[in-house]
């Protein structure tokens, strides 16, 4: 068990593009780390440094105080899962799990054990003999899974491990894991690219783009406090509704009628030197059915009339789907988050659709128009050029 | 299904793969300052060139001065049976060649026999390997019997075919009319010399693309089926893309064989009746004639002339060569 | 082979009714009857010829009038051929097991390693496979003959092993490339040093490649005449090859017809045993099971 450390680390592609650009995480030993972001982002890369597959051009990787650069992975001590198992086909469950052991020359009767004891916990004993060709997908996984644990290594790296199983069993086993990391209390380093793994397996998430970090922090504060536009985008699911806004005598001027801003907000802006475009972040949830917020509630909001495109009811709320009308909001970070989502060429696409969740007492009927009412005290602010989120006046750094 | 879909996660890792350093180019991206290489990357590197050596080490102790000689030969007057006139020629030998008619007519011969048979090897060969791969009944014996042909001496199984072909004394030709002697028109001798090679060598091709064959995962096959695909879009659409590398091995090695044909030809006609290949007219010039110049200028032409289509596939079939970069990470 | 039989009849009765399944194995065995035909003709006509007396040798019939063993008795009275025999099997195991462990090494290395080099030895190796060997022939007798290789096993080996490198690492690294990448990272991590990563990890999962390149390199050593005439001269290291050109009739106006056939079905049975043993390990879907998909 140890720290692991990321010093300024770069890696540099001999064709100059960088895979990862100035990274610096401090994950504390015991911790469970999500390192999240769109294809191509730079956290499989970073993963990969970290377990010495691939070479880092530069600043440091300490491993438990101590520099690993130019260690080969072999002797990191550290053991990943890979996205698609990594099982040796050839060897047994007990052989794939041993193989490790049997690298370090440990000797065979405290294989055996080890080897008894991970299955236990994996619930695997009665595989032991079989060949991964005639496992299940899930069974698989737990190989692989045991394969990691049972040399106890310094810190465990997880590659997308459950990005191959059905739904079902992806929810099964993200329980396994959390419950696995917990009463191991190994570090671990987990990249996915799924949002629910991220919001609920990690102490903290590590959000990045094209190589740079874009936020570390706890999930709930990524969720609360996104720095820019990418996050606020990435995190969160359904995706947070984002609408271009014109800040005029106090009011948002929007696609959805005007916003009143909190005074706290009002200020922050003004003290900001905030421009009069901006981009308005509103999270599905901070919408509710007008008829149904009480009375004193309503000052902290502002109400609009629409007419719901899609309803879907999910038992315990309802998200209604809007189309909204006039330009979209428009940045770079959102382009991106697009272009990852797949829909930045779906005519239409995510963009012009305005995703909000109401109580399942709501009455809105599809084809209708409703009254929605917004808490306007939630919403997230952000400048339209740097992506940067103007809501708070704190100028939140990178590494929270 | 969801292996089907599954797939292009998989792929997605490589693009974060590091693009491999070009060996042509070490400058470019090791510039002064910057770190070492890590203890991994100098042991993948002292590991490849261990691994390589002997095969590199024997390969040029045996053929390093063979091939120079000739190569310096060819660009001699050099006639054994002149040996006192021996002198540099530049490239006459080579002009000679190619102004000759015979290494025209025969060079026409060796492609003709090349493309056709070639294509017919291949046809047959991935028959073969299929049913090879997939039969349900016999399969030990199928796949040992199809191997024969090719483990026959060629010398000897030219020869079999040959006493076939003779009137009176083969039983194919006792099937042709009477009076018919095939070995002796150029287009029934042709056909012969192609049916010969086809028979001998689609074995070959049959194994490397059933070696192909079983890297096809079978789930795939059953997606596909699941999707609706025929047992044709199946072979063309997912067997045949992922047999690529196999196919390249394959069809290379074979063209390039079938380009320098020689056993078959010299048993089966002597070259008689515009029948003799490239290879043929170079040995005779360098057995026969003695005329070691324009003997090695002859098999430097062929040489070149394969390696023209070596290149030819490398470039068609791009990345699927051994040592490129695709695929790597 | 296990895992892969195993399938096969679970495939086939779940093909619904037993009736299509019948039906399937008919289809199977009709093909499988059409490959063996297409195989064994030319194989069987070798094969009559050999036990053809001489007199009917040239009669045309595809199934001997007359039957004897003459040939066969014809065949082993020839000294040369027992030890021309011994030195082909010899010659032709040793170069096998050095060529495929060789280009083993190699083709594992430019599959998968990065290391300076790499295109070099590609292209030396294309080089080799591509020139015309009988252009080779003089410079290597000459070379031979000075240091003193000349009729010796070491003299064919050497050559055969060269010959045969380019298809085997060809062959082999077509095989190492469809590993995948993973499986060595996940070695890697697990403590391997490359060199056991490659040992206990690739090596086995290259087995049907490994095999494959076994056989076309045996064929390819036992075959070989060009060589074999070129830089051999006494029953030292003359191989059968050689041996059967040199056969005569049993007088001296009778073609050998018969013996030369007899002989070239002693050859094959070496083949068909190798070839026997070896394709059983060619397995089916042995890498299934290594990741997903």
């Amino acid at each position: 068990m140890a720290d692991i450390v990321l010093d300024n680390v770069v890696k540099r592609y001999p064709d100059g593009t960088l895979g990862a650009d100035h990274v610096n995480i401090e994950i504390a030993d015991g911790e469970f780390i999500i390192l999240v972001g769109p294809s191509g982002c730079g956290k499989s890369t970073t993963l990969n440094m970290i377990a010495g597959l691939e070479d880092i051009s530069d600043g440091e990787l300490r491993i438990a105080g101590e520099r690993v650069n130019e260690k080969a992975p072999k002797d990191r001590d550290i053991a990943m899962v890979f996205q698609s198992y990594a099982l040796y086909p050839h060897m047994t469950v007990r052989e794939n799990m041993a193989f490790p052991l049997k690298l370090a020359k440990m000797d065979k009767a405290e294989i055996d054990k080890k080897v008894n004891d991970a299955a236990q916990i994996l619930d695997l004993t009665q595989h032991l003999d079989r060949k991964p060709a005639n496992m299940s997908g899930g069974q698989r996984q737990r190989v692989a899974m045991g394969r990691a644990i049972v040399r106890s290594p310094k810190a465990f790296l997880m590659d997308e491990p459950l990005s191959n199983l059905d739904a079902k069993l992806r929810v099964q086993m993200r329980t396994m894991v959390s419950k696995l990391q917990q009463r191991l209390e190994t570090t671990t380093v987990y990249v996915t690219h799924d949002q629910t793994e991220a919001m609920t397996l990690g102490d903290r998430i590590v959000v990045m783009r094209g190589g740079v970090v874009q936020q570390i922090g706890s999930p709930q504060k990524l969720y609360d406090r996104p720095n820019n536009l990418f996050v606020a985008g990435f995190i969160g699911s359904p995706a947070m509704n984002f609408l271009p806004a014109t800040l005029e005598d106090g009011v948002f001027r929007t696609s959805l009628g005007d916003l009143t801003l909190s005074d706290e907000l009002r200020r922050n802006l003004e003290a900001s030197d905030a421009p009069r475009e901006l981009i308005v972040g509103i999270r599905p949830e901070h919408f509710e059915d007008a008829a149904l917020v009480e009375e004193h509630q309503r000052p902290k909001g502002s109400v609009f009339t629409a007419e719901v495109d899609v309803l879907e009811s999910m038992g315990s709320d309802k998200f209604a789907y809007f189309t909204v009308q006039g330009e979209q909001a428009m940045s770079d970070d959102l382009a991106d988050l697009a272009a990852d989502a797949g829909t930045a060429d779906v005519p239409g696409g995510d963009a012009g659709t305005l995703t909000t969740r109401l109580s399942a007492a709501s009455t809105a009927t599809e084809g209708r128009s409703t009254e929605v009412w917004v808490d306007t005290s939630k919403i997230q602010v952000f400048d339209p050029n740097s992506g940067k989120n103007l809501t708070t006046r704190e100028a939140a750094p990178v590494t929270a | 299904m969801s292996d089907l879909a599954n797939e292009p996660s998989t792929q997605r890792t490589e693009p974060a793969a590091p693009p491999e350093r070009a060996p042509s180019s070490p400058a470019a991206h090791r510039k002064p300052g910057k770190p070492a290489l890590s203890e991994g990357k100098k042991a993948e590197r002292k590991l490849g060139l261990l691994l390589c050596a002997p095969a590199a080490i024997i390969m040029v102790l045996v053929t390093a001065y063979p091939i120079i000689y000739a190569v310096w030969l060819s660009l001699q007057r050099y006639d054994l049976r002149f040996p006192g006139e021996q002198q540099f020629a530049g490239l006459t030998n080579y002009a000679a060649v190619l102004t000759s008619s015979y290494w025209w007519s025969a060079f026409l011969v060796t492609v003709i026999i090349t493309v056709i048979s070639v294509a017919i090897e291949f046809v047959l060969g991935l028959a073969l390997a299929l049913i090879m791969h997939r039969t349900i009944v016999a399969r030990g014996l199928t796949r040992t019997v199809v191997l024969i042909p090719y483990g026959i001496v060629t010398v000897v199984a030219a020869f079999s075919w040959q006493f076939a072909w003779t009137p009176d004394k083969g039983y194919l030709a006792a099937l042709l009319p009477e009076g018919a002697a095939p070995l002796t028109d150029q287009v029934a001798a042709l056909a012969i010399i192609i049916l010969a090679e086809v028979w001998k060598t689609t074995p070959f091709m049959a194994l490397l693309l059933m070696a192909g064959l079983a890297l096809v995962p079978d789930d795939l096959l059953k997606a596909a089926q699941v999707d609706g695909a025929g047992a044709w879009q199946r072979l063309t659409k997912i067997i045949l893309p992922m047999m690529k590398p196999a196919i390249l091995v394959a069809l290379l090695f074979r063209t390039l064989d079938a380009f320098r044909v020689f056993d078959n030809i010299y048993i089966l006609t002597q070259g008689s009746n515009g029948t003799g290949s490239v290879s043929m007219l170079g040995y005779d010039n360098l057995f026969k004639a003695f005329n070691l110049g324009i003997g090695s200028a002859i098999s430097v032409l062929i040489f070149i002339a394969v390696a023209v289509i070596a290149f030819l596939f490398i470039k068609i079939f791009g990345a699927a060569a051994p040592g490129s970069d695709e695929g790597k990470r | 082979m296990a895992t892969a039989t195993a399938t096969e009849p679970r495939r086939a009765r779940s093909a619904s009714s037993s009736g299509t399944a019948d039906n399937k194995k008919l289809w199977w065995s009709i093909a499988n009857l059409i490959v063996l035909l297409y195989a064994l003709i030319p194989v069987l006509w070798i094969l009559s010829l050999s036990f053809k007396t001489a007199d009917t040798v040239t009669d045309g019939n595809f199934i001997p009038r007359a039957w004897t063993l003459e040939n066969y008795a014809q065949v082993f009275a020839i000294d040369l051929f027992t030890s021309a025999l011994i030195n082909s099997i010899g010659i032709a195991i040793i170069s096998t097991v050095l060529a495929v462990v060789i280009g083993t090494m190699a083709a594992y290395a430019i599959a998968r390693l990065d290391f300076p080099g790499k295109k070099v030895l590609v292209g030396i190796s294309l080089l080799i496979a591509m020139f015309p060997q009988i252009s080779l022939v003089s410079p290597l007798f000459n070379i031979e003959r000075a240091v003193g290789l000349f009729d010796t096993w070491p003299g064919l080996i050497l050559p055969y092993i060269t010959f045969a490198l380019p298809l085997s690492i060809y062959t082999l690294s077509a095989f190492f490339r469809e590993i995948p990448w993973e499986l060595e990272k996940a070695a890697q991590m697990d403590g391997a040093t490359p060199l056991q990563a490659f040992r206990s990890v690739i090596v086995p999962l290259a087995a049907p490649g490994v095999f494959t390149t076994a056989i076309l390199v045996f064929i390819f050593c036992w075959n070989d005449f060009l060589f074999a005439v070129s830089l051999t001269s006494t029953t030292r290291s003359q191989t059968a090859t050689v041996a059967i050109s040199q056969f005569t009739g049993a007088s001296q106006f009778a073609e050998p017809t018969g013996s030369i056939a007899a002989a070239a079905v002693l050859l094959t049975i070496p083949i068909i045993i190798f070839v026997l043993f070896f394709q059983r390990r060619i397995v089916a879907g042995l890498t299934s099971g290594a990741v997903k998909g």
